[in-house]
């Protein structure tokens, strides 16, 4: 009787384990260190190079030549080495890895600590650094202690204007910000069988926001499906009867629309509590809320009317983006007022297309609030993109309208 | 592999936007993220960390997985972290690019002399002593080595 990290792990908690990892990947930013330690340790070829991914995320394009010269030398050598690549404006790499890559049941590695995003496939995924990333690229494996798991069990069904990114806001603050620290979260209970895979991703996205190494949907009827349009034909994973170090029931009809208050993503009010608070900035996008679904529930909201309030807005993807600008979300999100950016991380974190300015606040669909993350003496809200929508329009913090 | 010096304190949730901020990711040039560490929260403590132990809050090192915090401190010249507990990415980021960390819950006094020891987990601040959770050998044979790509380069 298993959890489903001891079922993949192949070993009961707390035990240290040497593992193959069935898929690596890297952005711009981690591959540039990874790709130096890998010259340094001189380990010869990369074990595994048809599962070793490059996918340019988080500066692109290039914002100035210091940036652009790194990216080529990681281009050129993922180019020279044959590794499955993605450059500027294919999207976020998390949300690459779940159009059709991420299976079930596969371990998955990302210099990257929002790798955990993949766990919504039923797919043991973590974030490492650079150089633990660099001995896997020579190793194909590394070592990782099987952790403790926190079930977190979902009941009843989110009630309109409340959403997935207000239900992973709540468990975050439920536990804390280090409450899961080197265990993992499983998300259970007949709530799940409701959610998405854009909302599961969304839940699993936040789980490192708690110190968790990993947030894992067991894969169901849903994910299969999911999966199928992308060719491949998988199994559900059944759940054990196990027993969970921790357990945290959440009722989701009880979900309200939520803020985390910077600078911390635990602490969280009612939306009603701060509205009118005055905004600066609104972001929409990242490898937590930067779907299409999400994009679509913002667009209905904004469409035929105009943003108050500068509003950038970044695909996950160019599958996203693509997608949008078929069923006209593209065209509503322009004439609305907002700026399009490049499918990637936009300035989620800080260092490019939309940097605060002192004193200003920015209401985000990210995942962090960081004091000074997006910028210095810049002041960041997180909530769903329903309330970013909403908020948008009114030019400062709003409750989003139940939809008619 | 006995470490010393004067404590540094430093609060919990330390994160690794605070210890270097993203706009100075994109370098190889190891000396920016020394210079610009902890940067945000006081400009002025960069200068100060040479020789030092960080004795911090708990989960020291949480957010982002940037290994450049890790290499920051200890191009700073930190020579070892102490906390009741890190983010897991940067304890494994500061094992793996030579950075002491001891998991230990101790009182931390602004400049009072620190020993410790990784190897053996004895941490002592004046006359008191305390224990922090052993690392592995492995995790020792990676720290004595300098770090992974070290570790990795004697391997072969």
């Amino acid at each position: 009787m298993t959890t489903l990290s001891e079922r993949i792990l192949g070993a009961p908690a707390g035990s240290y384990v040497d593992c193959s990892v069935d898929r690596c990947y890297v952005h711009d930013g981690t591959g540039v260190l990874t790709l130096d330690a890998y010259k340094a340790m001189q380990a010869g070829r990369i074990a595994r190079k048809d599962q070793t991914y490059v996918l340019f995320d988080h500066i692109v394009p290039a914002n100035n030549s210091v940036t652009a010269g790194l990216q080529a030398e990681l281009r050129r050598f993922a180019r020279e080495q044959g590794l499955p690549f993605t450059d500027i404006g294919e999207g976020i790499c998390h949300q690459v890895m779940g159009e059709g890559i991420a299976l079930p049941g596969e371990i998955i590695v990302g210099a990257d600590s929002h790798t955990c995003t993949l766990g919504a496939f039923g797919a043991f995924a973590t974030g490492v650094g650079a150089t633990d990333m660099a001995a896997i690229w020579a190793d194909g494996g590394t070592w990782f202690r099987v952790p403790e798991t926190i079930g977190i069990f979902f009941s009843g069904s989110l009630k309109e204007p409340a959403e997935a990114k207000d239900l992973a806001l709540t468990y975050v603050s439920r536990l804390s910000m280090d409450g899961a620290t080197y265990k993992a979260l499983e998300f259970l209970g007949d709530g799940v069988q409701a959610l998405s895979m854009d909302s599961r991703m969304t839940l699993a996205n936040l789980a490192v926001e708690t110190g968790a190494k990993a947030g894992l949907f067991y894969a169901d009827r849903t994910t299969c499906s999911y999966l199928r349009d992308f060719g491949h034909s998988v199994s559900p994973q059944i759940p054990d009867e196990t027993s969970y170090q921790q357990s945290l029931e959440i009722d989701m009809s009880d979900i309200i629309p939520v803020v985390a208050v910077p600078p911390r993503v635990d602490t969280i009010r009612p939306v009603e509590a701060l509205e009118g608070l005055p905004l600066d900035q609104v972001f929409v996008g990242t490898c937590t809320n930067g779907r299409y679904s999400d994009l679509e529930r913002f667009a209905r909201i904004v469409r035929g009317k105009k943003v108050r309030v500068r509003t950038l807005v970044a695909p996950a993807s160019r599958r996203v983006l693509a997608r949008a600008s078929v069923t006209g979300v593209l065209s509503w999100l322009v004439e609305a007022g907002c700026t399009i950016l490049p499918p990637g991380c936009g300035p989620c974190l800080g260092a490019h297309q939309g940097v605060l300015g002192e004193g200003e606040v920015c209401l985000s669909t990210a995942n962090r609030n960081f004091r000074n993350r997006m910028g210095v003496g810049g002041e960041i809200y997180l909530a769903s993109p329903a309330t970013a929508a909403a908020s948008a329009l009114a030019g400062a913090l709003a409750v989003p309208e139940v939809p008619r | 592999m006995k470490v010393e010096g004067p404590a540094v304190c430093l609060g919990a949730d330390i994160d690794t936007d605070i210890i270097i901020a993203g706009r100075y990711l994109r370098t190889k040039d190891r000396s920016v993220w020394a210079t610009h560490v902890f940067e945000d929260m006081d400009p002025a403590l960069a200068l100060r960390l040479r020789g030092t132990v960080i004795v911090a809050g708990k989960n020291f090192g949480c957010g982002s997985s940037r290994e450049q915090a890790a290499i920051a401190l200890r191009e700073a010249g930190v020579r070892c972290v102490i906390a009741p507990s890190f983010a897991r990415i940067f304890f494994r980021n500061a094992i793996n690019t030579g950075l002491p960390v001891m998991e230990c819950e101790c009182p931390c006094m602004e400049g009072k002399e620190v020993v410790a020891d990784p190897a053996s987990g004895r941490i002592e601040i004046g006359d008191q002593v305390f224990f922090a959770r052993p690392l592995s050998p492995r995790m020792l044979e990676i720290l004595s080595a300098g770090g992974l790509v070290e570790y990795w380069r004697k391997k072969r």
